[in-house]
């Protein structure tokens, strides 16, 4: 199928080829189709919840997915977790020199999938060939639009003293995928990314669980950040049980390995809800009827005290500050 | 159950603890030497569990906190010049006079990179052959080892653009000089780590001279509760010796071939620590068969520069064990991991940054 010139970037005769033959072969419909400079989305219902994001995966393919499935997965899941359903996607390519079109279309054929599973449609896009070493094979924007399904916006601060913590499934498996990869290191294990699209399972809680407090998704930083965001947002402390935290064995033990903590590690399939005890059964119920929730599990409390920290009771049951990541920048994992 | 299990059993722990409990009869104060057992007691929990008479006190076991300012001022010094300087990331955020970081230089265009091992540092002078590449040798006798392999390929391959700047120090006379200087402990836990290295022996001193118990410990919890376990029980029966608790990575003798290496490059001489001040025989320099490859020599190191120590940071007196990083003024205040004052709030094994993190 060859190799990616820059003249395919040019506006000219080349980048609708590259249009034709892969963006809209593959995810087209009626608004992409248009090839309009814009495009006018008459359904959508307001309130709007609006989410954008960049991804820089490395390696772009990866056990679990690729960097075309985690831009749909992750911008979808942003726009879900305030309680909205995404309904559209923007696309936006930065693609380098002398990339393989084929692996171009297969990184598009599975961001098509993606967004199928997702039920989102890709309504504009737009793609820039960059020289050689400008970007690092390819980089994609999204920004997601859906429709608030909430009277208002769930946030991180709304958490409160006696409500649970419950996470949606195991941690650690995105982060240990790409670090390991990076390192050179394949585990032999079925150590997989978690990525997936998590919209359609939080709709379905959001229809039947009266009270929701907090819904977020723990990525880059990972459970660690994420609770450590929810507990100063809502000026509240959580105490989570590590004996509790749903690790797979073989993520374990690979952390164990390369000296990660899992905590930390970004995931890209999982959230964290918090709500009153009161709801608990039912939204596990809910959870562990899907495939991307059968793990789920509370993990946790909230109480009211020390305000804005996450205090961790360990397997020994002893009691310590779980921080938040700090220092380097981890490698680009998203 | 895999290994790892065992050592961190939380049955086990709780039993041990029973145990301890029932052991101290009196306040007890026990100094752990090491930064990863500093990390480990937070971390595990353990630290929470412990009986209120138990009293731990962390000395100077972390070497990038240790690193006495002049010391630092003087690679900060080096990394200005025209060369690469190559180190361990956790020296980049120690702040130096004017409380300037290697970070810092590096965003204003100093040559610096981060390493993971020093034989890294010795393929980046392979591979710009037209380039002076100085390492910064940081450590106890842990890390030495390694840097001593690494001088002795640099020579036996006779690669004229590699220098180590040695900072090396060595725990057991650091140990002898702060009892000297009268800190009050009833008994050590040594580190694993170092102890797998020099083995029991050069610890003799601290039962035979200055009565009082020690015990070479691992990192996993029990680990850690037996050997204190054993500290208390020697405290008790007044009978004090040094005893390895971590036999399955120690050997009483020590690392035999480690050492050897260790003695081919390096001699002991007198070193400078944060805190405690000079401190005879407890640093390593570069011998002379080796020093064409001794920054100290080649760069014009031999006088380090004198900085005045960093204004308001208390990092002497809390690696000395007579100040606990709370009790600092600056503590959480103008100090916190985000903008460190000192080094024991920068280093992730410091132990300012260990009660900031872990402590509830
Ligand atoms: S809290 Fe900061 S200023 Fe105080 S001793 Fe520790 S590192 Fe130094």
């Amino acid at each position: 199928m060859g190799k990616l010139l820059l003249d395919y970037g040019s506006g000219g005769k080349a980048s609708y080829r590259l249009i034709k033959d892969i963006f809209l072969k593959y995810l087209g419909n009626i608004y992409l189709n248009k090839l309009d400079d814009a495009v006018c989305l008459e359904q959508i219902k307001s309130p709007v919840v609006m989410s954008t994001d960049s991804y820089t995966v490395d390696p772009i393919i990866f056990p679990g997915g690729d960097i075309g499935s985690l831009a749909v997965h992750g911008t979808v899941n942003d726009v879900a977790m305030l309680g909205a359903r995404p309904k559209y996607l923007s696309c936006g390519f930065i693609l380098e020199e002398g990339l393989d079109l084929a692996l171009l279309e297969q990184i598009v054929c599975s961001m098509a999938k993606a967004a199928a599973r997702a039920k989102v449609l890709v309504v504009t896009g737009d793609t820039k060939v960059v020289p050689k070493g400008a970007v690092d094979k390819i980089f994609i924007n999204t920004t997601g639009l859906g429709e608030l399904m909430l009277q208002a916006p769930l946030s991180g601060a709304s958490a409160k003293p006696g409500d649970v913590i419950i996470l949606s499934g195991t941690i650690g498996d995105h982060g240990l995928t790409i670090l390991s990869r990076q390192k050179g290191i394949s585990f032999d294990t079925k150590i997989k990314s978690d990525s997936a699209p998590l919209n359609v399972l939080i709709e379905k809680l959001l229809n039947q669980v009266p009270e929701v407090h907090v819904l977020r998704d723990p990525t880059r930083g990972g459970l660690a950040t994420t609770l450590n965001e929810i507990a100063r947002q809502s000026q509240v402390c959580c105490l989570i049980e590590e004996k509790l935290l749903p690790i797979k064995e073989e993520v374990r033990g690979g952390c164990a390995f390369l000296g990660l903590d899992p905590l930390y590690l970004a995931n890209e399939g999982k959230f964290v809800l918090i709500l009153p005890e009161q709801y608990e059964r039912q939204a596990l119920d809910i959870l562990k009827q899907d495939e991307l929730g059968k793990d789920a599990c509370v993990i946790g409390k909230i109480q009211s005290a020390p305000i804005g920290k996450v205090v961790l009771q360990t397997t020994l049951g002893g009691q310590r500050l779980l921080d938040m990541l700090e220092g380097e920048q981890l490698p680009r994992i998203c | 159950m895999n290994l790892l299990n065992k050592f961190s059993n939380p049955e086990l722990c709780k039993k041990l603890l029973t145990l301890l409990k029932n052991e101290l009869i009196r306040p007890f104060r026990f100094m752990e030497v090491c930064g990863t057992h500093t990390v480990a007691i937070f971390r595990s929990g353990l630290r929470s569990l412990f009986p209120e008479n138990l009293i731990h006190v962390s000395g100077p076991g972390c070497p990038v906190c240790v690193t006495h300012e002049r010391e630092v001022a003087a690679f900060l010094e080096l990394a200005q010049k025209d060369v690469v300087l190559a180190t361990f990331g956790d020296l980049m955020r120690v702040p130096g006079p004017n409380k300037q970081t290697l970070k810092d230089l590096q965003a204003q265009g100093a040559n610096i990179k981060i390493v993971y091992s020093p034989f890294d540092a010795l393929q980046l002078a392979l591979d710009t052959p037209d380039r002076d590449v100085i390492f910064i040798g940081i450590g106890f006798e842990t890390t030495a080892p390694t840097v001593a392999a690494t001088l002795n390929v640099a020579r036996q391959q006779n690669i004229k653009n590699f220098f180590v700047f040695c900072l090396h120090k060595l725990v057991p006379p650091a140990l002898k000089a702060l009892l000297s200087g009268g800190v009050k402990i009833d008994g050590f836990l040594l580190p694993g780590h170092v102890s797998a290295i020099i083995g029991r022996g050069p610890y003799e001193f601290l039962s035979k001279d200055y009565n009082l118990p020690a015990t070479i410990g691992g990192f996993e919890p029990v680990d850690i509760l037996q050997a204190i376990y054993e500290l208390v029980k020697m405290f008790n029966l007044n009978q004090p010796a040094v005893v390895n608790c971590y036999s399955r990575v120690v050997k009483d003798e020590g690392n035999q071939k480690a050492l050897l290496m260790l003695k081919r490059v390096f001699e002991p001489c007198s070193a400078l620590w944060r805190g405690l001040g000079e401190i005879p025989d407890s640093g390593l320099q570069i011998r002379s068969e080796f020093e064409a490859f001794d920054a100290r020599k080649s760069f014009n190191l031999e006088d380090l520069p004198q900085v005045p120590p960093l204004k308001g940071c208390k990092c002497g007196d809390v690696l000395k064990g007579l100040l606990r990083p709370d009790e600092c003024p600056l503590f959480n205040k103008q100090c916190t991991p985000e903008s460190p004052v000192g080094p024991c709030m920068v280093s992730t094994e410091g132990s300012c940054a260990a009660y900031y993190k872990y402590l509830v």
